[in-house]
Protein backbone atom coordinates (compact mmCIF):
# COMPACT_ATOMS: atom_id res chain seq x y z
CA UNK A 1 0.00 0.00 0.00
CA UNK A 2 1.86 3.24 -1.18
CA UNK A 3 -0.82 5.46 0.12
CA UNK A 4 -0.06 4.60 3.81
CA UNK A 5 3.73 5.51 3.17
CA UNK A 6 2.63 8.30 2.07
CA UNK A 7 0.04 9.17 4.36
CA UNK A 8 2.72 8.97 7.31
CA UNK A 9 4.77 11.42 5.22
CA UNK A 10 2.06 13.97 5.18
CA UNK A 11 1.43 13.57 8.99
CA UNK A 12 4.78 13.35 10.60
CA UNK A 13 7.07 15.87 8.65
CA UNK A 14 5.39 18.62 9.97
CA UNK A 15 4.84 16.87 13.41
CA UNK A 16 8.46 16.03 13.39
CA UNK A 17 8.89 19.87 13.05
CA UNK A 18 6.56 21.35 15.49
CA UNK A 19 7.81 18.72 18.53
CA UNK A 20 11.26 19.70 17.77
CA UNK A 21 10.83 23.60 17.44
CA UNK A 22 7.74 24.53 19.50
CA UNK A 23 6.61 22.00 21.89
CA UNK A 24 10.17 21.23 23.47
CA UNK A 25 11.16 25.18 23.22
CA UNK A 26 7.55 25.43 25.24
CA UNK A 27 8.92 22.86 27.51
CA UNK A 28 12.01 24.13 27.96
CA UNK A 29 10.58 27.33 29.40
CA UNK A 30 8.83 25.27 32.14
CA UNK A 31 11.84 23.21 32.50
CA UNK A 32 13.37 26.87 33.24
CA UNK A 33 10.90 28.50 35.25
CA UNK A 34 11.06 25.99 37.76
CA UNK A 35 14.83 25.96 38.00
CA UNK A 36 17.25 27.60 41.19
CA UNK A 37 18.53 30.55 39.80
CA UNK A 38 22.14 31.05 40.53
CA UNK A 39 24.78 33.44 38.82
CA UNK A 40 26.55 32.47 36.29
CA UNK A 41 26.24 31.30 32.22
CA UNK A 42 23.23 29.63 32.27
CA UNK A 43 22.14 31.59 35.12
CA UNK A 44 20.21 28.56 36.51
CA UNK A 45 21.09 25.14 37.90
CA UNK A 46 20.20 22.27 36.35
CA UNK A 47 16.89 20.28 37.25
CA UNK A 48 18.52 17.00 37.75
CA UNK A 49 21.62 16.97 40.11
CA UNK A 50 24.30 13.51 39.52
CA UNK A 51 27.25 14.73 41.90
CA UNK A 52 26.16 12.89 45.08
CA UNK A 53 23.68 9.80 43.87
CA UNK A 54 20.66 11.66 41.77
CA UNK A 55 18.35 14.55 42.90
CA UNK A 56 15.62 16.50 41.85
CA UNK A 57 16.63 20.28 42.21
CA UNK A 58 13.74 22.22 41.26
CA UNK A 59 11.86 25.31 43.14
CA UNK A 60 8.78 27.47 42.86
CA UNK A 61 10.82 30.10 44.15
CA UNK A 62 10.28 31.82 40.71
CA UNK A 63 6.41 31.94 40.78
CA UNK A 64 6.31 32.87 44.53
CA UNK A 65 8.84 35.67 43.37
CA UNK A 66 7.02 37.30 40.47
CA UNK A 67 3.24 36.55 41.96
CA UNK A 68 3.98 38.06 45.52
CA UNK A 69 5.85 41.37 43.83
CA UNK A 70 3.41 44.05 42.41
CA UNK A 71 5.77 45.40 40.02
CA UNK A 72 5.15 41.83 38.21
CA UNK A 73 1.47 41.72 39.32
CA UNK A 74 0.68 45.07 38.21
CA UNK A 75 2.24 45.31 35.30
CA UNK A 76 0.11 42.25 34.14
CA UNK A 77 -3.09 43.87 35.40
CA UNK A 78 -2.15 47.00 33.02
CA UNK A 79 -1.56 44.96 29.90
CA UNK A 80 -5.01 43.21 30.39
CA UNK A 81 -6.76 47.20 30.81
CA UNK A 82 -4.94 48.08 27.89
CA UNK A 83 -6.06 44.96 26.14
CA UNK A 84 -9.87 45.44 27.31
CA UNK A 85 -9.82 48.79 26.20
CA UNK A 86 -7.82 48.59 23.28
CA UNK A 87 -10.79 45.54 22.66
CA UNK A 88 -13.78 47.47 23.27
CA UNK A 89 -12.58 50.32 20.96
CA UNK A 90 -11.79 47.79 18.34
CA UNK A 91 -15.22 46.50 18.48
CA UNK A 92 -16.62 50.12 18.62
CA UNK A 93 -14.65 51.52 15.20
CA UNK A 94 -15.25 47.89 13.74
CA UNK A 95 -18.96 46.87 14.04
CA UNK A 96 -20.41 49.54 12.43
CA UNK A 97 -17.59 49.74 9.63
CA UNK A 98 -17.78 45.38 8.95
CA UNK A 99 -21.58 45.93 9.41
CA UNK A 100 -22.13 48.57 6.73
CA UNK A 101 -19.20 46.64 4.50
CA UNK A 102 -21.48 43.65 4.84
CA UNK A 103 -24.78 45.47 3.41
CA UNK A 104 -23.48 47.14 0.85
CA UNK A 105 -23.93 45.67 -2.83
CA UNK A 106 -21.57 42.91 -3.67
CA UNK A 107 -19.45 44.32 -5.99
CA UNK A 108 -18.67 47.49 -3.68
CA UNK A 109 -18.60 45.13 -1.28
CA UNK A 110 -15.43 43.21 -1.80
CA UNK A 111 -13.46 46.41 -2.82
CA UNK A 112 -14.79 47.48 0.25
CA UNK A 113 -13.32 44.51 2.29
CA UNK A 114 -9.94 44.73 0.26
CA UNK A 115 -9.32 48.07 1.29
CA UNK A 116 -9.85 47.97 4.90
CA UNK A 117 -7.57 44.52 4.92
CA UNK A 118 -4.99 45.96 2.97
CA UNK A 119 -3.46 48.46 5.31
CA UNK A 120 -2.55 45.26 7.45
CA UNK A 121 -0.45 43.79 4.68
CA UNK A 122 1.95 47.07 5.10
CA UNK A 123 4.69 46.81 7.49
CA UNK A 124 3.30 46.69 11.04
CA UNK A 125 6.34 48.61 12.74
CA UNK A 126 6.19 51.47 10.17
CA UNK A 127 2.34 51.89 10.55
CA UNK A 128 3.28 52.19 14.66
CA UNK A 129 5.76 54.73 13.36
CA UNK A 130 3.55 56.58 11.58
CA UNK A 131 1.34 57.52 14.80
CA UNK A 132 4.80 58.90 16.18
CA UNK A 133 5.23 61.22 13.43
CA UNK A 134 1.29 62.46 13.67
CA UNK A 135 1.74 63.03 17.22
CA UNK A 136 4.85 64.85 17.71
CA UNK A 137 4.71 67.98 19.63
CA UNK A 138 5.22 69.92 16.14
CA UNK A 139 3.30 66.94 14.59
CA UNK A 140 0.11 67.18 12.05
CA UNK A 141 -2.34 66.99 15.01
CA UNK A 142 -1.09 69.34 16.66
CA UNK A 143 -0.72 71.80 14.09
CA UNK A 144 -4.42 71.28 13.16
CA UNK A 145 -5.58 71.83 16.73
CA UNK A 146 -3.63 74.97 16.96
CA UNK A 147 -4.70 76.65 13.14
CA UNK A 148 -8.48 75.69 14.49
CA UNK A 149 -7.79 77.43 17.59
CA UNK A 150 -8.60 74.59 20.13
CA UNK A 151 -5.42 74.51 21.59
CA UNK A 152 -3.10 77.61 22.40
CA UNK A 153 0.03 75.31 22.88
CA UNK A 154 0.98 72.01 21.81
CA UNK A 155 -0.40 69.47 23.49
CA UNK A 156 2.06 66.20 24.78
CA UNK A 157 0.20 63.44 22.70
CA UNK A 158 3.07 61.27 22.75
CA UNK A 159 4.56 58.71 25.37
CA UNK A 160 1.67 58.10 27.13
CA UNK A 161 -0.97 55.27 27.90
CA UNK A 162 -3.43 57.18 25.26
CA UNK A 163 -1.00 56.87 22.44
CA UNK A 164 -0.47 53.08 23.17
CA UNK A 165 -4.17 52.66 22.63
CA UNK A 166 -4.56 54.41 19.48
CA UNK A 167 -1.69 52.65 18.14
CA UNK A 168 -2.90 49.75 19.07
CA UNK A 169 -6.37 50.19 17.98
CA UNK A 170 -5.13 51.72 14.76
CA UNK A 171 -2.63 48.26 14.01
CA UNK A 172 -5.40 45.78 15.28
CA UNK A 173 -8.65 46.64 13.71
CA UNK A 174 -8.11 44.99 10.71
CA UNK A 175 -8.14 41.71 12.76
CA UNK A 176 -11.53 42.93 14.20
CA UNK A 177 -12.93 43.59 11.25
CA UNK A 178 -12.34 40.75 9.37
CA UNK A 179 -13.96 38.02 11.51
CA UNK A 180 -16.81 40.31 12.35
CA UNK A 181 -17.64 40.71 8.44
CA UNK A 182 -17.45 36.82 8.03
CA UNK A 183 -20.60 36.72 10.18
CA UNK A 184 -22.44 39.39 9.14
CA UNK A 185 -21.92 38.44 5.94
CA UNK A 186 -23.65 35.20 6.29
CA UNK A 187 -26.51 37.41 7.41
CA UNK A 188 -29.56 37.48 6.00
CA UNK A 189 -30.59 40.86 5.63
CA UNK A 190 -34.20 40.22 5.09
CA UNK A 191 -34.59 39.46 9.14
CA UNK A 192 -33.84 43.02 9.36
CA UNK A 193 -36.43 43.65 7.20
CA UNK A 194 -38.82 41.40 9.14
CA UNK A 195 -37.96 42.75 11.93
CA UNK A 196 -39.06 46.88 11.07
CA UNK A 197 -42.34 44.94 9.85
CA UNK A 198 -43.17 43.34 12.90
CA UNK A 199 -43.32 46.87 14.52
CA UNK A 200 -39.63 46.73 16.32
CA UNK A 201 -37.67 50.22 15.92
CA UNK A 202 -34.11 50.36 15.34
CA UNK A 203 -32.60 50.26 18.43
CA UNK A 204 -34.59 47.15 19.25
CA UNK A 205 -33.82 45.70 15.73
CA UNK A 206 -30.42 46.40 16.71
CA UNK A 207 -30.02 44.69 20.14
CA UNK A 208 -32.85 41.77 19.47
CA UNK A 209 -31.71 41.10 15.99
CA UNK A 210 -28.50 41.61 14.91
CA UNK A 211 -26.31 41.86 17.89
CA UNK A 212 -27.06 38.69 18.75
CA UNK A 213 -26.61 36.78 15.77
CA UNK A 214 -23.03 38.54 15.62
CA UNK A 215 -21.99 37.32 18.83
CA UNK A 216 -19.69 34.24 17.13
CA UNK A 217 -18.20 37.13 15.22
CA UNK A 218 -17.83 39.41 18.36
CA UNK A 219 -16.13 36.44 20.12
CA UNK A 220 -13.82 35.60 17.30
CA UNK A 221 -12.59 39.05 16.41
CA UNK A 222 -11.95 40.09 20.39
CA UNK A 223 -9.66 37.42 20.98
CA UNK A 224 -7.95 37.84 17.90
CA UNK A 225 -7.60 41.50 19.18
CA UNK A 226 -6.96 40.79 22.55
CA UNK A 227 -4.79 37.75 23.03
CA UNK A 228 -1.90 39.60 20.90
CA UNK A 229 -2.05 43.24 22.80
CA UNK A 230 -1.52 41.58 26.11
CA UNK A 231 2.15 40.49 25.07
CA UNK A 232 2.56 43.55 22.80
CA UNK A 233 6.26 44.82 23.30
CA UNK A 234 6.85 47.08 19.64
CA UNK A 235 3.42 50.06 20.55
CA UNK A 236 4.31 50.53 23.83
CA UNK A 237 7.79 50.72 23.50
CA UNK A 238 7.13 53.24 20.52
CA UNK A 239 4.51 55.23 21.77
CA UNK A 240 4.45 54.34 25.59
CA UNK A 241 6.12 56.32 28.23
CA UNK A 242 6.95 55.29 31.57
CA UNK A 243 3.78 56.40 33.07
CA UNK A 244 2.87 52.76 32.43
CA UNK A 245 4.17 49.35 32.57
CA UNK A 246 3.17 46.10 30.83
CA UNK A 247 3.66 42.76 30.82
CA UNK A 248 5.52 42.75 27.46
CA UNK A 249 8.28 45.31 28.52
CA UNK A 250 8.46 43.63 32.11
CA UNK A 251 9.40 40.24 30.23
CA UNK A 252 11.81 41.78 27.89
CA UNK A 253 13.81 43.16 30.50
CA UNK A 254 13.81 40.52 33.31
CA UNK A 255 15.61 38.38 30.18
CA UNK A 256 18.01 40.88 28.49
CA UNK A 257 18.41 43.54 31.71
CA UNK A 258 18.37 41.60 34.63
CA UNK A 259 19.40 38.20 33.52
CA UNK A 260 17.07 36.46 35.79
CA UNK A 261 16.30 33.49 33.01
CA UNK A 262 14.23 31.46 35.65
CA UNK A 263 11.96 34.44 36.58
CA UNK A 264 11.23 35.33 32.66
CA UNK A 265 10.59 32.05 32.11
CA UNK A 266 7.74 32.19 34.41
CA UNK A 267 6.58 34.94 33.35
CA UNK A 268 6.19 33.60 30.12
CA UNK A 269 4.66 30.51 31.51
CA UNK A 270 2.83 32.12 33.43
CA UNK A 271 1.58 34.14 30.36
CA UNK A 272 0.73 31.10 28.80
CA UNK A 273 -1.47 29.24 31.07
CA UNK A 274 -3.22 32.27 32.09
CA UNK A 275 -3.92 33.49 28.59
CA UNK A 276 -4.08 30.49 26.32
CA UNK A 277 -5.17 27.62 28.34
CA UNK A 278 -8.42 29.83 28.73
CA UNK A 279 -9.43 30.19 25.06
CA UNK A 280 -9.26 26.29 25.07
CA UNK A 281 -11.42 25.96 28.00
CA UNK A 282 -13.53 28.63 26.23
CA UNK A 283 -13.36 27.43 22.95
CA UNK A 284 -14.68 23.85 23.76
CA UNK A 285 -17.29 25.27 26.11
CA UNK A 286 -18.58 27.75 23.07
CA UNK A 287 -18.75 24.54 20.72
CA UNK A 288 -21.26 23.14 23.05
CA UNK A 289 -23.33 26.20 23.57
CA UNK A 290 -23.58 27.12 19.78
CA UNK A 291 -24.73 23.19 19.20
CA UNK A 292 -27.23 23.23 21.61
CA UNK A 293 -28.24 26.92 20.36
CA UNK A 294 -27.54 25.31 16.50
CA UNK A 295 -25.80 28.32 15.67
CA UNK B 1 -31.95 58.38 2.20
CA UNK B 2 -30.94 59.42 6.36
CA UNK B 3 -29.41 56.00 6.47
CA UNK B 4 -27.68 55.64 3.41
CA UNK B 5 -25.82 58.74 4.78
CA UNK B 6 -25.14 57.84 7.99
CA UNK B 7 -23.76 54.42 5.95
CA UNK B 8 -21.35 56.33 3.27
CA UNK B 9 -20.26 58.52 6.51
CA UNK B 10 -19.13 55.51 8.61
CA UNK B 11 -17.13 54.18 5.69
CA UNK B 12 -15.65 56.66 4.91
CA UNK B 13 -14.46 57.83 8.40
CA UNK B 14 -13.13 54.14 8.82
CA UNK B 15 -11.07 54.43 5.60
CA UNK B 16 -9.82 57.77 6.50
CA UNK B 17 -8.55 56.21 9.83
CA UNK B 18 -7.11 53.39 8.07
CA UNK B 19 -5.50 55.35 5.34
CA UNK B 20 -4.37 58.87 7.00
CA UNK B 21 -1.11 57.82 9.08
CA UNK B 22 -0.08 55.80 5.65
CA UNK B 23 -0.59 59.01 3.79
CA UNK B 24 1.37 60.99 6.38
CA UNK B 25 4.60 58.89 6.12
CA UNK B 26 4.42 58.89 2.48
CA UNK B 27 3.73 62.32 2.59
CA UNK B 28 6.56 63.31 4.65
CA UNK B 29 9.39 60.87 2.84
CA UNK B 30 9.50 63.77 0.59
CA UNK B 31 10.16 66.41 2.83
CA UNK B 32 13.94 67.96 1.97
CA UNK B 33 14.13 68.98 5.73
CA UNK B 34 16.61 66.75 8.02
CA UNK B 35 14.17 67.26 10.62
CA UNK B 36 11.19 65.45 9.99
CA UNK B 37 8.11 67.03 11.11
CA UNK B 38 9.05 70.53 9.62
CA UNK B 39 8.54 70.64 5.80
CA UNK B 40 11.11 72.58 3.48
CA UNK B 41 10.29 71.57 0.14
CA UNK B 42 9.71 68.52 -2.52
CA UNK B 43 12.80 66.21 -2.63
CA UNK B 44 13.82 63.02 -3.16
CA UNK B 45 17.02 63.44 -1.17
CA UNK B 46 15.72 60.64 1.36
CA UNK B 47 15.79 58.26 -1.36
CA UNK B 48 18.83 58.71 -2.64
CA UNK B 49 20.29 58.69 0.75
CA UNK B 50 18.51 55.55 1.66
CA UNK B 51 19.74 53.86 -1.57
CA UNK B 52 23.68 54.65 -0.21
CA UNK B 53 22.70 53.34 3.22
CA UNK B 54 24.46 49.94 3.20
CA UNK B 55 23.52 49.05 6.78
CA UNK B 56 19.57 49.30 5.07
CA UNK B 57 20.39 47.34 1.71
CA UNK B 58 22.19 44.53 3.61
CA UNK B 59 19.40 44.36 6.32
CA UNK B 60 16.91 44.18 3.54
CA UNK B 61 18.86 41.58 1.39
CA UNK B 62 18.79 39.65 4.82
CA UNK B 63 15.47 39.79 5.67
CA UNK B 64 14.11 38.90 1.54
CA UNK B 65 16.21 35.46 1.88
CA UNK B 66 15.32 34.47 5.52
CA UNK B 67 11.47 35.60 4.45
CA UNK B 68 11.47 33.34 0.92
CA UNK B 69 12.93 30.54 2.24
CA UNK B 70 11.38 30.11 5.53
CA UNK B 71 7.92 30.76 3.57
CA UNK B 72 8.82 27.91 1.09
CA UNK B 73 9.57 25.98 4.20
CA UNK B 74 6.53 27.06 6.08
CA UNK B 75 4.40 26.66 2.94
CA UNK B 76 5.42 22.76 2.11
CA UNK B 77 4.58 21.90 5.84
CA UNK B 78 1.71 23.72 6.03
CA UNK B 79 0.28 22.41 3.09
CA UNK B 80 1.17 18.94 4.99
CA UNK B 81 -0.66 19.92 7.97
CA UNK B 82 -3.87 21.14 6.35
CA UNK B 83 -4.69 18.08 4.12
CA UNK B 84 -3.59 15.82 7.03
CA UNK B 85 -6.60 17.40 9.06
CA UNK B 86 -9.00 17.11 6.32
CA UNK B 87 -8.12 14.01 4.39
CA UNK B 88 -6.24 11.61 6.55
CA UNK B 89 -8.65 10.32 9.44
CA UNK B 90 -5.62 8.44 11.28
CA UNK B 91 -3.31 10.49 13.18
CA UNK B 92 -1.78 9.50 16.15
CA UNK B 93 -2.82 12.19 19.34
CA UNK B 94 -5.21 13.87 17.05
CA UNK B 95 -5.75 16.69 19.78
CA UNK B 96 -1.78 16.85 20.06
CA UNK B 97 -1.27 17.28 16.28
CA UNK B 98 -3.94 19.97 16.43
CA UNK B 99 -2.78 22.13 19.42
CA UNK B 100 0.79 21.87 17.91
CA UNK B 101 -0.38 23.36 14.71
CA UNK B 102 -3.34 25.88 16.00
CA UNK B 103 -1.75 27.22 19.27
CA UNK B 104 1.10 29.42 17.43
CA UNK B 105 -1.21 31.34 15.94
CA UNK B 106 -2.66 32.48 19.69
CA UNK B 107 0.57 32.61 21.40
CA UNK B 108 2.00 35.87 22.02
CA UNK B 109 5.14 36.28 20.10
CA UNK B 110 7.35 37.62 22.92
CA UNK B 111 6.80 34.25 24.44
CA UNK B 112 7.29 32.49 21.58
CA UNK B 113 10.62 34.41 21.13
CA UNK B 114 12.01 33.60 24.57
CA UNK B 115 11.14 30.04 23.96
CA UNK B 116 13.14 29.54 20.77
CA UNK B 117 16.21 31.54 22.21
CA UNK B 118 16.00 29.32 25.34
CA UNK B 119 15.52 26.35 22.99
CA UNK B 120 19.01 27.20 21.28
CA UNK B 121 20.72 27.61 23.98
CA UNK B 122 20.15 24.48 25.71
CA UNK B 123 20.66 22.96 22.49
CA UNK B 124 24.07 24.21 21.64
CA UNK B 125 24.87 23.30 25.54
CA UNK B 126 23.33 19.57 24.70
CA UNK B 127 24.84 19.37 21.18
CA UNK B 128 27.25 22.06 20.78
CA UNK B 129 25.02 23.40 17.89
CA UNK B 130 23.61 26.24 16.91
CA UNK B 131 27.23 27.89 18.25
CA UNK B 132 25.81 30.80 17.31
CA UNK B 133 22.17 32.33 16.44
CA UNK B 134 21.96 34.01 12.97
CA UNK B 135 19.84 34.05 10.40
CA UNK B 136 19.29 29.98 10.50
CA UNK B 137 17.85 29.94 13.96
CA UNK B 138 15.54 32.91 12.94
CA UNK B 139 14.68 31.31 9.82
CA UNK B 140 13.79 27.97 12.01
CA UNK B 141 11.91 30.19 13.93
CA UNK B 142 10.12 31.51 11.41
CA UNK B 143 9.15 28.17 9.93
CA UNK B 144 7.69 27.58 13.38
CA UNK B 145 5.53 30.20 13.45
CA UNK B 146 4.08 30.74 9.64
CA UNK B 147 3.31 26.98 9.16
CA UNK B 148 0.27 27.68 11.38
CA UNK B 149 -1.24 30.46 9.02
CA UNK B 150 -0.78 28.41 5.75
CA UNK B 151 -2.53 25.37 7.44
CA UNK B 152 -5.14 27.08 8.02
CA UNK B 153 -5.59 28.59 4.80
CA UNK B 154 -5.08 25.20 2.97
CA UNK B 155 -7.52 23.29 6.02
CA UNK B 156 -10.21 25.82 4.76
CA UNK B 157 -9.85 25.04 0.98
CA UNK B 158 -9.82 21.38 1.33
CA UNK B 159 -12.59 21.64 3.49
CA UNK B 160 -14.63 23.96 1.19
CA UNK B 161 -14.02 21.62 -2.21
CA UNK B 162 -16.22 18.46 -2.92
CA UNK B 163 -13.85 15.23 -1.83
CA UNK B 164 -15.98 13.57 -4.89
CA UNK B 165 -13.75 14.82 -7.27
CA UNK B 166 -10.73 13.26 -5.79
CA UNK B 167 -13.24 9.67 -5.09
CA UNK B 168 -14.16 9.81 -8.99
CA UNK B 169 -10.43 10.25 -10.01
CA UNK B 170 -9.63 7.59 -7.95
CA UNK B 171 -12.97 5.96 -9.21
CA UNK B 172 -11.31 6.34 -12.57
CA UNK B 173 -7.63 4.31 -11.87
CA UNK B 174 -6.20 7.06 -10.74
CA UNK B 175 -3.73 5.92 -8.26
CA UNK B 176 -3.32 7.98 -5.11
CA UNK B 177 -0.48 9.70 -6.05
CA UNK B 178 -1.43 10.58 -8.91
CA UNK B 179 -4.87 11.88 -8.14
CA UNK B 180 -2.96 14.12 -5.25
CA UNK B 181 -0.92 15.50 -8.05
CA UNK B 182 -3.38 15.64 -10.99
CA UNK B 183 -6.41 16.87 -9.45
CA UNK B 184 -5.75 18.27 -5.13
CA UNK B 185 -2.58 20.16 -5.54
CA UNK B 186 -3.91 22.08 -9.17
CA UNK B 187 -6.86 22.65 -7.24
CA UNK B 188 -5.49 23.99 -3.98
CA UNK B 189 -2.43 25.94 -5.51
CA UNK B 190 -3.94 29.31 -5.59
CA UNK B 191 -4.36 28.33 -1.94
CA UNK B 192 -0.45 27.67 -1.46
CA UNK B 193 0.35 30.53 -3.29
CA UNK B 194 -1.71 32.39 -0.92
CA UNK B 195 -0.36 30.92 2.23
CA UNK B 196 3.52 31.58 0.71
CA UNK B 197 2.86 35.20 0.19
CA UNK B 198 1.00 35.50 4.25
CA UNK B 199 4.08 33.73 5.27
CA UNK B 200 6.43 35.90 3.31
CA UNK B 201 5.03 38.78 4.41
CA UNK B 202 5.10 37.89 8.41
CA UNK B 203 8.52 36.70 8.28
CA UNK B 204 9.47 40.06 6.35
CA UNK B 205 7.35 42.29 9.26
CA UNK B 206 8.48 40.33 12.53
CA UNK B 207 10.87 42.02 15.23
CA UNK B 208 10.13 40.54 18.15
CA UNK B 209 10.56 37.12 17.39
CA UNK B 210 14.19 37.99 14.76
CA UNK B 211 14.59 40.22 18.16
CA UNK B 212 15.32 37.12 20.54
CA UNK B 213 16.89 34.57 17.60
CA UNK B 214 19.17 37.00 16.06
CA UNK B 215 23.08 36.96 16.49
CA UNK B 216 26.25 38.67 14.46
CA UNK B 217 25.80 39.39 11.35
CA UNK B 218 21.75 38.94 11.20
CA UNK B 219 20.19 41.99 11.71
CA UNK B 220 17.16 41.90 9.45
CA UNK B 221 15.14 45.24 8.28
CA UNK B 222 12.44 45.45 11.30
CA UNK B 223 15.63 45.05 13.60
CA UNK B 224 17.64 48.14 11.98
CA UNK B 225 14.45 49.79 11.69
CA UNK B 226 13.50 49.68 15.04
CA UNK B 227 16.57 50.27 16.15
CA UNK B 228 16.34 53.66 14.53
CA UNK B 229 13.13 54.82 15.41
CA UNK B 230 13.12 53.52 18.91
CA UNK B 231 13.51 57.08 20.27
CA UNK B 232 13.25 59.36 17.26
CA UNK B 233 11.93 59.72 14.14
CA UNK B 234 14.91 58.78 10.91
CA UNK B 235 14.21 60.65 7.89
CA UNK B 236 15.59 57.53 6.27
CA UNK B 237 12.96 55.72 7.26
CA UNK B 238 10.15 57.87 5.92
CA UNK B 239 11.40 57.14 2.38
CA UNK B 240 11.91 53.23 3.18
CA UNK B 241 8.51 53.15 4.60
CA UNK B 242 7.12 54.43 1.22
CA UNK B 243 8.71 51.94 -0.71
CA UNK B 244 8.01 49.04 1.93
CA UNK B 245 4.61 50.48 2.17
CA UNK B 246 3.64 50.12 -1.58
CA UNK B 247 5.49 46.33 -2.10
CA UNK B 248 3.67 45.35 0.75
CA UNK B 249 0.13 46.20 -0.52
CA UNK B 250 0.91 44.87 -3.84
CA UNK B 251 2.14 41.48 -2.44
CA UNK B 252 -1.37 41.76 0.04
CA UNK B 253 -3.62 42.30 -3.42
CA UNK B 254 -2.02 38.92 -4.90
CA UNK B 255 -2.93 37.43 -1.75
CA UNK B 256 -6.89 38.48 -1.89
CA UNK B 257 -6.26 37.25 -6.27
CA UNK B 258 -5.35 33.80 -5.19
CA UNK B 259 -7.54 33.50 -2.28
CA UNK B 260 -10.23 34.73 -3.73
CA UNK B 261 -9.95 32.91 -7.08
CA UNK B 262 -11.58 29.47 -8.12
CA UNK B 263 -13.41 29.77 -4.69
CA UNK B 264 -17.14 30.12 -6.63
Amino acid sequence: MKNKLFEKYFVFSPYFWLVLFFFIPLAIIFKISISVSEWGMPPYQDIFLFDNGFKINTTFENYVYIFSDYYYIGSFVNSLILALISTFFCLLIGFPLAFYIATSNIRLRNILLVLVVIPFWSSFLLRVYAWKIILQNNGILNVILLNLGIISEPLQLLYNQYAVIMGIVYTYLPLMILPLYGYLNKFDLNLIEASKDLGLNRIKTFFKVILPLSVPGIVAGSLLVFIPVVGEFIIPEMLGGSDRLYYGKILWEEFFVNRNWPGASALAFSGIIILVLPIVIFQIIYSRWSQKNEI
Amino acid sequence: MKSSLIKSTVIFLGLFFLYFPILVLIFYSFNENKRVMVWKGFSLRWYNELFNNEQIIEAFIISIKIAALSATFATILGVMIGYSLVRIRKIPFKSFYIFLSSTPLVLPELILGLSMLLFFISLNNVIGFPSSRGQLTIFISHVTFCIAFVAIIIQARLTDFNKNIEEAAMDLGYNYTKVLYKITLPIILPSIIAGWLLAFTISLDDLVVASFTTGPGANTLPIVVFSKVRLGLSPEVNALSAILMFALIIIGLFYFYFNKKFKH
